[in-house]
């Protein structure tokens, strides 16, 4: 442990159940940061950041009482833990002695980014620029953005456990604009991962490659159709749609408030047989993944769908004491600025039989959802919304004219259920996730996956 | 020491690690927030923040570096970390501090009342906006009602001279109420805010919040057409944040808004007039000068149909050969200065909503759109949201629906604007607005 001395975390543990509680936690954390951009051919905006800072929180019944701080002096430490204990209303009580620390499963960093040399990151964003503006006469601005980050958190609880984790993140970003007479046109992409700079070893300049690609093809789009049609939703960020329409309603907290569609159904037939889902925070490598969550827990892999039945529920050590079952390591926060909640990892569907190729030949017309600029949903109801950052229409079973402005809009239980078919070729990508005011990196991903029907918004009247 | 003290010594490190110019941007806060559940506070806290953030000059070259430990050592280690990254910048001749610094008079931005609120009577502020949301017949649950508060202060110095700070307070609260039941569940949201607990109404939220929810219940989706639709303040407050990051000079000279090239043109309906206001005294985001010390001011966008001009930080305003309007925004001390809004005003009509509905006669009512940051395309202005609310029939509200999307591009949208409503109000998302609703003659709407 070398953000708090073991001695000190046991002091602010002890303050912190003055006036009782049925738990206490300490959460302390450093991070340091460090990102570049380029756009408009220049190089800008370098930062770097280091921050440090603790929360203290105390859980009495149903309530969660917590304060945070910037920095880890021991009197602000101290004081943070009385000052959330006055809140408490009950007897004193003492934790548990503290034990060795754990630390779950370790995701390798071959080459810490902070070693590399800053004017090499401000060299792969002029390669990316290039490569972007290579791609076609068209293209008239590339966006490039490299951004790294270090974590070290510790966490100590009343219940005597200690963890520890440190966490390496890395994202190279592309956002390519492309023009042609009055049309422009934008396509993005990114690579990141719980890793070091090995992630951007191979071709890293494929990513603006690919962007400026999206951008180029978008000009020749016709406007989206509108109504009911059949969707086959690409892979990687094509899981965004599992990840609003299901992931969310999973969450525990949105279950125990009955505030999911999904609440009570567990080991119900949510989805056709052939169709399995993970979230699975010990992925190696994955963007989404870490090796302890934010309360200590070791992360896991979790079946949340099980050949069609949902199996499970994702929960932080909260909502698993109240519902009388173990945390699955979704405890997730921000920074020390946030209590945990319970927050996917990376979340997918399993891969299945099918190729993209069948999927598609197998509808009249339709709509092909390559990938999604993000999207939005109400877990009480499970309505969702996505926006369609690269479509295609699908006619006589073939891929024809990219289309833009699409949005599918529906319900998570009918697209689940209305599934018909699923590939094999299962990709992970690096998105980042909004809620409750936290926004938290999550792997989003699936295999190509067809949906018989959906309602498609389109521009077209 | 002082804020100020703080950031002059972080300006000075960076001289003296060979800085040509630097400023320093130091912020200290409290906030509290609760949250109650079914009657109980579910969770409560009160937190501390504080930190610098640098940006130091090498030349026409910036580089920006933050950090939360404010000892003489830590600040000096910010700003040898701005001084370095410079060095990885690109040249930008329109790139240094500004050429005008100063402070408006802002009246009214931290309230003496604040104080006087503990945390127990917030805490009752927070559960009367809860009981108010639950007592309404029909409401089934309340997932949340949540009072949330800020107090802090900033300070800005440079290495030409400047020095100011100043403080605030602000208070939020809202609530988010269900209605109906199984696939029929509805869910709506009630907000209020001010500059401290005294200006929120908890009755009012948590029965908007109520309302809202109620309204929708046996929302169905309608058929697919094409007809007048009526923005609610929530909803139009959305798009006209978009409208107002338009207006961002950077995104223009960037060639990122799809306001490019049109300064003067025709861009609206005579009937609407936005502004970004800096220097409103209720408005959330009014500050006496901006992330970089320019003062703020009021800065005309849309007026007559016609687009006036564009938002601008120093950097933009060099290169434009205009003059900056004081819109260096700046989230927090872990962020450098960009061009930002500041508070966008549209100014109030003379309908009010059920006036409104009868100039529809035929129309959607849209109480809440989804997807809006996904949705909308920022360089071509188009857009396809998901939306819920209720059908105009024969001017009057009707049944209510949903899954329904509205598309349209921002600009047809905005010509189309037909009418702009008397009842105004700020809304905290879309940035920081305050907006009436507004009728626009023709939207397409999907359906079945």
């Amino acid at each position: 442990m070398t953000l708090v001395a073991p001695e000190l975390a046991a002091g602010v543990l002890e303050r912190a159940l003055a006036r009782g509680g049925d738990m206490a936690e300490l959460y302390a954390e450093a991070r340091r940061g460090f990102a570049i951009s380029l756009d408009d051919r220049r190089v800008e905006r370098p930062q770097g950041g280091r921050e440090r800072g603790a929360c203290v929180r105390v859980v009495h019944g149903d309530s969660t009482y917590y304060g945070h701080v910037d920095g880890l002096a021991e009197q602000d430490l101290l004081r943070v833990a009385a000052s959330v204990s006055e809140a408490v209303r009950g007897d004193a009580r003492e934790p548990a002695a503290l034990q060795s620390a754990v630390t779950g499963a370790r995701h390798e960093v071959a080459i810490p980014p902070e070693e590399v040399e800053a004017a090499r990151k401000a060299e792969l964003l002029r390669a990316c620029d290039e490569r972007a503006r290579a791609a076609g006469a068209e293209v008239t601005q590339a966006r490039i953005g490299y951004a790294e980050t270090h974590r070290e958190i510790e966490v100590f609880g009343s219940d005597g456990s200690a963890a520890a984790d440190d966490r390496t993140r890395i994202r190279l970003s592309a956002q390519v604009v492309a023009r042609r007479d009055g049309r422009v046109e934008t396509g993005t992409d990114t690579r990141g991962g719980h890793a070091g700079w090995e992630l951007l070893d191979e071709n890293p300049e494929e990513v603006a490659e690919k962007a400026a690609r999206r951008a180029l093809t978008l000009l020749d789009a016709v406007d989206a159709p509108t109504g009911r049609l059949p969707v086959v939703v690409g892979n990687a960020f094509g899981g965004v749609l599992l990840h609003e329409a299901v992931g969310h309603g999973l969450e525990a907290d949105h279950i125990q408030k009955d505030a999911s569609i999904y609440a009570g159904r567990l080991g119900e037939e949510v989805a056709p047989a052939f169709v399995t889902a993970y979230d699975d925070g010990s992925r190696p490598n994955a963007w989404g993944s870490e090796g302890v969550d934010d309360e200590g827990t070791p992360t896991r892999r979790t079946t949340i769908i099980e050949e069609g039945r949902l199996t499970s529920y994702l929960y932080d050590l909260l909502r698993a004491r109240r519902d009388g079952v173990e945390s699955t390591g979704n405890g997730r926060r921000e920074s020390f600025r946030h209590v945990p909640a319970p927050r996917m990892t990376n979340t997918f569907f399993a891969p299945g039989d099918a190729t993209p190729e069948d999927l598609i030949a197998g509808v009249e017309r339709g709509l092909y959802a390559v990938s999604f600029g993000g999207g939005q949903v109400e877990p009480a109801t499970g309505d969702f919304v996505f926006g369609v950052s690269e479509g295609y229409l699908i006619e006589d079973g073939a891929v024809t004219a990219p289309v833009r402005g699409a949005t599918l809009i529906g319900n998570g239980l009918e697209a689940l259920r209305a599934i018909d078919g699923i590939a094999g070729d299962l990709e992970i990508a690096s998105g980042y996730c909004g809620k409750g005011g936290q926004t938290v990196a999550a792997g989003v991903g699936q295999p190509h996956v067809r949906i018989r029907e959906l309602t498609v918004g389109g521009t077209a009247a | 020491m002082s804020l100020e003290g703080f950031a002059r010594r972080a300006v000075e490190a960076a001289l003296a690690s060979g800085a040509s110019d630097a400023d320093a941007w130091v912020e200290e806060s409290t906030s509290r927030r609760v949250r109650v559940y079914a009657g109980e506070v579910e969770s409560l806290s009160d937190a501390g923040a504080h930190g610098v953030g640098v940006r130091a000059f090498a030349g026409h070259r910036a580089g920006y570096a933050y950090g939360t430990d404010l000892s003489e050592d830590g600040v000096a280690e910010v700003a040898r970390a701005a001084r370095e990254a410079a060095e990885l910048a690109d040249e930008d001749e329109y790139e240094g501090l500004p050429d005008e610094t100063g402070s408006s008079e802002v009246n009214g931005l931290a309230s003496p009342e604040f104080g006087g609120w503990t945390t127990e009577r917030v805490v009752e502020l927070a559960l009367e906006v809860d009981r108010a949301a639950r007592s309404r017949e029909g409401v089934t649950q309340v997932e949340n009602s949540v009072y949330s508060d800020a107090q802090g202060s900033v300070a800005l110095v440079n290495s030409r001279g400047f020095a100011a700070s100043y403080g605030a307070t602000q208070a939020w609260a809202y609530s988010s109420a269900f209605a109906g039941e199984g696939a029929d569940l509805m869910t709506g949201l009630g907000v209020g805010m001010g500059r401290d607990p005294g200006e929120l109404d908890p009755e009012a939220i948590g029965a908007e919040a109520a309302e809202r929810a109620l309204a929708l219940v046996g929302a169905r989706q309608p058929a697919s057409r094409r007809c007048p639709v009526v923005l609610d303040a929530f909803v139009a407050a959305s798009f006209i944040g978009f409208i107002g990051a338009m207006t961002s000079a950077d995104a223009v000279q960037r060639g990122r808004s799809l306001f490019a090239d049109r300064e003067g043109e025709e861009v609206a309906d005579p009937a609407l007039r936005i502004a970004d206001v800096g220097t409103e005294p209720d408005g959330p985001s009014s500050a006496p000068f901006d992330g970089e010390g320019t003062p703020t001011r009021s800065t005309p966008l849309i007026e007559d149909g016609r687009l006036l001009g564009f938002l601008h930080d120093s950097r933009t305003a060099r290169k434009a050969g205009h003059s900056s309007t004081g819109n260096a925004a700046r989230g927090s001390y872990r962020a450098p200065p960009s061009v930002g809004t500041t508070n966008l005003i549209v100014d109030a009509g003379e309908l009010d909503l059920a006036e409104l509905a009868a100039r529809a006669g035929d129309g959607l009512y849209v109480t809440d759109v989804a997807g809006l940051h996904s949705g909308v395309n920022p360089v071509s202005g188009t857009f396809s949201v998901g939306a819920s609310g209720r059908l105009i029939e024969n001017g009057e509200f009707g049944a209510p629906v949903r899954e329904i999307t509205i598309a349209s591009d921002l600009v047809s949208m905005l010509k189309a604007v037909r009418f702009v409503g008397s009842e105004a109000r700020w809304v905290p998302f879309g940035g920081s607005v305050k907006t009436p609703p507004l009728m626009v003659a023709e939207m397409a709407v999907s359906g079945s």
